[in-house]
């Protein structure tokens, strides 16, 4: 079977140009979400570059939570939900009957707004899903991917010599980092945040903006902020969500210095209603 | 939205700012060429004691705008708004600057017996003083159209700014008795010619505010 060609995700030029051009990794289209007969989603489409943070914004309630529950089924555990469209990951559709439910929650991690470490030993909290999906061969392939997520999430330096201690010993900020480790420890290849630092003190979420930067040479990630001046810092790609609809996707750059909607400079200049 | 409304608040008080500064920056502008061409050694150095204003309302605009910055993390158009007038008052301290020079040599020459009918240099002060108005105006429009207009017309100050440079070196060639008094005069033309210049770099701020556009060094 031939490979299909990758879709480019075309981009704004912005004043300093032009953001490379970089394959789809995450593509909606046509997407409407129901929770009963309300409608949260209403026909969003957008194509989520590989290796780029896109960062979704929008008051409380526009949907874009709904929306990034969507990317990895976790709506689904919702009774009373429906979804219509497409979300393909790969060129995968991952609402097709007999999609693997499982497999796609391991191609793509979920951090919350809250840490959420287990009440077990940090070796263990990241350990965890590698156990529990048999993905190491051995004790010590466990502990080279334990170490390997914790450096990925630049934790290792400050727990190596307590990897036995309970994790909820950590403090807010390291709690975090602690469960993107976990997230990592399976090797996803798209991370969906859910207001990562919003729990956080402004060195911790510091130290994890900066960690967003540096995880996205591997990774596609998506994040859900409602602090403006974190989606500026951290994300490449911006899109704007306004009662349940997609108002603009656009370059972080253009988003915040000149975007193409009105209701988005509204959102944006803190004008909006 | 009270923030928002603080927000407003602010911006509304740094438009004015800044359109004091331009107004008072004009108003040097006009005197000076009135103290020039009118002999008028009086109102010349009214505009030189007048410029330690126009230095502190530079200064002024510069604690709105970081005030803002640092505060209100503006975004879009207002950061476009902050943005461009941070650039622009130093522009326009320059501007009120290049008018104290002008005062200052009317001072001078005031002393000495009159050269010459200062036609073609009034000419220039008038499109000076006229375009730094649209400029002002184009500004307060947020009128992208009129400040492009405006900046065309930096092509007369130019043009007439070669014909006085000509006229003076002529002069001093011919009668270079009058030498030093051709030379302020050759000063007083390039102040004008420079304020025509920085009129342009207003204009252009004000098509970046209105319109996201950067025109700088493609005319």
């Amino acid at each position: 079977m031939s490979t299909p060609t990758p879709t480019l995700t075309p981009f704004a030029i912005t004043s300093r140009g032009t953001l490379p051009a970089r394959a789809t990794k995450v593509s909606v289209a046509g997407l409407n979400f129901y929770y009963g007969r309300a409608q949260a989603l209403n026909n969003i489409s957008v194509d989520i570059p590989k290796q780029m943070v896109m960062a979704f914004v929008g008051p409380s309630g526009c949907g874009k939570t709904t929306f990034l529950r969507t990317l990895n089924r976790m709506n689904d555990v919702i009774p009373g939900t429906r979804v219509e469209g497409n979300v393909s990951i790969d060129e995968e559709d991952i609402y097709a009957p007999g999609a693997d439910v499982v497999e796609l929650r391991r191609k793509v991690g979920m951090v919350f707004q809250k840490s959420n470490p287990f009440p077990k030993t940090i070796f263990d909290n990241v350990a965890y899903g590698l156990k529990i999906n048999r993905l190491t061969s051995g004790k010590t392939e466990l502990e080279g991917r334990v170490e390997e997520a914790l450096k990925d999430a630049a934790l290792w330096s400050e727990v190596k010599d307590r990897l036995k201690s309970s994790a909820l010993g950590l403090s807010g900020g390291q709690q975090q980092q602690l469960c993107i480790a976990r997230a990592l420890a399976i090797r996803p290849e798209v991370i969906l945040m859910d207001e990562p630092a919003s729990a956080l003190d402004p060195i911790a979420t510091s130290k994890i903006e900066e960690l967003i930067v540096d995880l996205k040479k591997h990774y596609t990630i998506v994040i859900v902020t409602h602090n403006m001046q974190q989606a500026a810092r951290v994300s490449d790609l911006t899109a704007f969500f306004l009662l349940g609809k997609l108002i603009e996707v656009n370059s972080t750059e253009k988003m915040f210095i000149a975007p193409d909607e009105k209701l988005t400079e509204d959102y944006i200049t803190g004008r909006f209603g | 939205m009270e923030v928002h409304r603080h927000l407003d608040e602010e911006l509304d008080e740094l438009r004015a700012t800044v359109l004091r500064l331009g107004g008072e920056a004009e108003a040097a502008l006009v005197r000076a060429m009135q103290a020039l061409t009118e002999r008028d050694t009086a109102t010349a150095r009214e505009v030189l004691e007048h410029d330690d204003e126009i230095d502190q309302l530079e200064v002024e605009v510069d604690r709105q705008c970081v005030d803002i910055f640092a505060l209100r993390q503006p975004a879009a158009r207002d950061l476009r708004f902050v943005m461009s007038v941070a650039k622009m008052a130093p522009v326009l301290e320059r501007i009120a600057d290049h008018a104290c020079n002008i005062a200052r040599a009317a001072v001078d020459l005031n002393i000495e017996p009159e050269l010459k009918d200062h036609d073609q240099l009034r000419r220039m002060g008038k499109i000076a003083s006229s375009m730094l108005s649209g400029a002002l105006d184009a500004f307060t429009k947020k009128d992208a159209a009129a400040a492009r207009e405006v900046i065309q017309r930096d092509a007369e100050i130019n043009d007439l700014y070669n014909e006085i440079f000509h006229d003076l070196i002529e002069m001093m060639v011919n009668e270079p008795a009058t030498a030093t008094r051709d030379a302020r005069l050759l000063f007083v033309a390039k102040h004008l010619e420079r304020i025509g210049d920085y009129v342009t770099d207003i204009c252009e701020l004000t098509v970046y505010m209105a319109e996201a556009a950067v025109i700088k060094h493609q005319h």
